[in-house]
This record gives structure tokens, C-alpha cells and sequence, in this order.
């Protein structure tokens, strides 16, 4: 009791705290300078959405819908019909990026690996309506971006 | 009429170097306890964020100065000079060297104190003015709790100005000389933690930051101000932490003295210092005690603040102020030769 009264007037647990504050002015900085710097990001990082291609350019969707019903947020709309060559493919795709909720369940879905989530997590919408993606977008950032994406892929595929 | 003039001059260098102290000292508050947190602190305008107080200055200085609608027009605009306008005056008395002050005065204790209680006008008046429930609060809870404080600070001062026979502040210093242990830290280390808690509750700075606890009452006395006059409260507030850790220096860590007065090694070796850098250097370790504080300590409850300011430090400051009447009166060497 009484070393508790002495130990109150020499300010002791605050001395304690001062301490730990001052040993933490000259520790390293765990700050990440964001644009210049980023976090990494694993293989099965869920970011924006893509439509791939098989590598002879034919697009790898059958329109099979799968994903249009696992969806969760009911954010992805597709209309289909068959091509001249009679095979099945969409004739629209359509992603709203403010109803999805990047699960991933329409890329498990996926029997072919058409539609996948890349690792891109950086993008925005400057005007309304911006935000619903169609199929020629998704394809196209599957064209830039599939090497990243098929690299991801193999990278992820023996933990599958 | 030329010696107005001079006095005019060292008035306008004095606004201007207190004010780039405050902004240095703004953007050091920001690194420091970034740094404390890890954390880098600002580093995006300027090299290494230099230029970020500079920023902050502009954007308020081009804000709007909203006026609620209810409040009282002419104090709720005459209140934030009435709280910069002491913390400036106050520092007319500072010496900088033996006899270098704007007015070298034989009371400047005393002026200093009531300069420093002054400045609760200010918060009381804005609190009171702009007509808003957490500003009453704010200046309420500030006006308690700077009475509270300012008796224990006054039981302080009283110890050194018993010790020095002086209110001059020029005299105070120059009764400590002789080196670390004659400054009066020492005999008087009760006073100078009570003065020093003290000086933090009263500039309301953290951890006695009720006045302005954002998480209950928003932002206190100060929750209806923005732009220039949002900056003026700002700048007295630093304004005064400054003035309060110069003062601590004057008083207890002996001024512009050398602290290796009387080792002769080091004292021919140093020199060529002049004195002013150690009165800067003592107080910028003052001020860093400040943002120290501010990193570790969590906020004081509102009533744990007042009894440590009623039922603890004043009872302290009677019975050394007792002690120390005993151990002039028998000129406990090296102290209280005189």
C-alpha cells in the first residue's frame, strides 16, 4: 500500500509510458507510401473482373448462365443466342460493379475460366452508369491483362 | 521618438519569429507523434512535408469565417484576439540573455501571471458567444478547470520567486548560476512538476484536453470557428505552450546558463556558444515534452482532473513551500546562501 503511494508520487507508470513512447520515436516506420509503394497481393486476390480468351482469340464464355445464377448480389445480367456458326455465346454481359461483392462464386463457377476476378484493385467511375461493365470491356481487360491472369491461375492451380 | 521606433522593431520580429515557431512546431507536433505511432507523419507538400503547415496556414487563411446566426456578433469576434492578445503580450517580459527583453521590468512574474489567466477570457467569452451547447460546455469546463490549476502554478512560482527574492526574471536566472545542480529543478522538484503538470493543464493541452474532448463535446470552446479565427485560437494555444515551457526554463532550468557550467574541460571547449542557444535548446526539450505527453497519456476524466488539481497539488505546493521558508531561513547551501 504504501509503496503504491510512493510509487504514485514519483510518477512511475507514467515514466513507464514515456518510456514506451520514446522507444517507439526511433523504432522503423511500418508506413507504405501507397502509390509508390503497395502491399503484395496473393494469386487469388479478388479484385476487378474479366472475361478471357482462349489463345487462338476465340472468347472462352459458352453462356452456360452459371455464374448469372450463383451470384449472390444478382449483379451479373447475360442475354444469349446462337452464333452464325451455331455454337452458343452471349450477345450481352453485363457486370454491375456496385452490386457485386467480389465473392469469387462466378469465377468457381466458371466451367470454362471465362469470367475471372484479376488483382487489379485500382479503378473508379467518373459518371453514373460507369459502373455497369459490358461484355467488350471485360474482354478487353482480359486482353491487357491476361498474362497476369493466367500466371495467377498456374500459380493457384496445385492448391485447387 | 527613435527609441519607439526600436522598440516598434523588436515588437514585429518578435510577432513574426513566435509565429514561425508555431508553425514549426505544428508540423514537428505532426512528425513526432507520427513517429511515436510508427507512422512517418506528413511527407507529400515540400521536401519531407516541410511545406504542410504552410499549406494548412493558406487553407485557412482563404476559408470562410462562418458566423452562426444566433451568436453574439461583437464578442464572438472579439474573443479569439482576447485570447491571442495576452500569450503575445506575455512574452514582452521574456529575457533572452541577462537584460535583453522587450521590457525588462522588476515585476515580470508577476505580469506573466496575469497575462497567462487572461487568456480564460478569451475561451470563456467564444464559449459563451457563439451560442452552441458544446462551446458553453468547452468554456465552462475550461474556466474550472484554469481556476483550479492556477493556484497550484501560483504555489509554484511563489517557491522560486522565495528562492530568487526576485520577480525579475533576469534576476531569477542569474540567482541559479553555478552550473546543473544550482539551477532550482532541484530544490524545488516537487514545485517544478506540479508547475509543469500544471502548465499543461492550463495551455488544455493533452492529457488535460477536456476542454476541447472531441469524442464528447465535438471540439469545446472552439467548435463554432473557422478559418482565420479557428487559426487564431490554434496560435494562441501554441503560442502559450511555448511561453509556458520558456517559462519552466527560466525558472527551474536556470535560463540561458550553460549547463556545464563550473566543468572547466567542457566549459572552455563550449565557449563560443552563446547563451541564447541554451535558453532555445532547454526550451524546445520543454516543448517536445508537450508532444511527448500528448503520444502516451490517455485523456483525464473530468473529475479525476479536478481532484488532482484541488485535493493533490495544492496541498503539495503548501507543505514544500513550507520546507523550503525552513531551509531558506537556515541558507541551505548551495541554494540559499544569500
Amino acid at each position: 500500500m504504501s509503496s503504491n503511494y510512493v510509487k504514485t508520487f514519483m510518477l512511475w507508470e507514467l515514466l513507464k509510458g514515456l518510456k514506451l513512447t520514446g522507444k517507439h520515436l526511433f523504432k522503423r516506420k511500418v508506413t507504405i507510401l501507397y502509390p509508390e509503394e503497395k502491399t503484395p497481393k496473393s494469386p487469388r486476390h479478388r479484385g476487378l473482373h474479366a472475361l478471357r480468351r482462349y489463345p487462338n482469340g476465340e472468347e472462352r464464355c459458352i453462356a452456360c448462365k452459371l455464374c448469372e445464377v450463383v451470384c449472390p448480389a444478382l449483379a451479373i445480367t447475360i442475354t444469349s443466342a446462337p452464333r452464325e456458326d451455331g455454337t452458343r455465346r452471349t450477345t450481352s454481359y453485363e457486370i454491375d460493379l456496385f452490386k457485386c461483392i467480389y465473392c469469387g462464386f462466378c469465377e468457381e463457377s466458371c466451367p470454362v475460366d471465362s469470367i475471372v476476378e484479376t488483382n487489379i484493385t485500382d479503378f473508379h467511375f467518373e459518371n453514373r452508369g460507369e459502373e455497369i461493365f459490358n461484355k467488350q470491356q471485360l474482354l478487353a481487360i482480359g486482353d491487357k491483362y491476361e498474362k497476369e491472369i493466367a500466371k495467377d491461375r498456374e500459380e493457384d492451380a496445385k492448391y485447387r | 521618438m527613435l527609441e519607439y521606433f526600436t522598440t516598434a522593431w523588436h515588437i514585429a520580429f518578435m510577432i513574426v519569429a513566435l509565429i514561425v515557431t508555431v508553425i514549426l512546431y505544428t508540423y514537428s507536433e505532426r512528425k513526432v507523434i507520427g513517429f511515436m505511432q510508427d507512422r512517418i507523419g506528413p511527407n507529400r507538400v515540400g521536401p519531407i512535408g516541410l511545406l504542410q503547415p504552410v499549406a494548412d496556414v493558406l487553407k485557412l487563411l482563404l476559408k470562410e469565417v462562418i458566423r452562426p446566426s444566433h451568436a453574439n456578433r461583437y464578442l464572438f469576434l472579439t474573443a479569439p484576439l482576447l485570447s491571442l492578445v495576452p500569450c503575445l503580450a506575455a512574452w514582452a517580459v521574456m529575457p533572452f540573455a541577462p537584460h535583453i527583453a522587450i521590457a525588462d521590468i522588476n515585476v515580470g512574474l508577476l505580469f506573466l501571471f496575469a497575462m497567462t489567466s487572461l487568456g480564460v477570457y478569451g475561451v470563456i467569452l467564444s464559449g459563451w458567444s457563439s451560442n452552441s451547447k458544446y462551446a458553453l460546455l468547452g468554456a465552462m469546463r475550461s474556466a474550472a478547470q484554469i481556476v483550479a490549476y492556477e493556484i497550484p502554478m501560483g504555489f509554484a512560482l511563489l517557491g522560486v520567486l522565495m528562492a530568487s527574492q526576485s520577480m525579475n526574471l533576469t534576476t531569477i536566472v542569474l540567482k541559479q548560476q553555478g552550473g546543473i545542480s544550482h539551477w532550482y529543478w532541484l530544490p524545488l522538484l516537487p514545485l517544478l512538476l506540479i508547475y509543469w503538470i500544471s502548465a499543461v493543464a492550463e495551455t488544455n493541452r493533452s492529457p488535460f484536453d477536456v476542454v476541447e474532448g472531441e469524442s464528447e463535446i465535438v471540439a469545446g470552446f472552439h467548435v463554432e470557428y473557422s478559418g482565420i479565427a479557428f487559426a487564431i485560437f490554434f496560435l494562441s494555444e501554441y503560442l502559450n505552450m511555448i511561453l509556458v515551457s520558456m517559462l519552466a526554463t527560466i525558472m527551474f532550468f536556470g535560463g540561458w546558463l550553460s549547463p556545464f557550467e563550473g566543468v572547466l574541460s567542457i566549459q572552455k571547449f563550449l565557449q563560443w556558444v552563446p547563451n541564447f542557444v541554451w535558453l532555445f535548446a532547454k526550451t524546445g526539450f520543454m516543448m517536445l515534452l508537450f508532444l511527448w505527453f500528448r503520444a502516451t497519456f490517455p485523456r483525464y476524466r473530468y473529475d479525476q482532473i479536478m481532484r488532482l488539481g484541488w485535493k493533490i497539488f495544492l496541498p503539495i505546493t503548501l507543505l514544500w513551500i513550507v520546507l523550503e521558508a525552513v531551509a531558506i531561513q537556515l541558507h541551505l547551501q548551495p541554494w540559499f546562501a544569500s
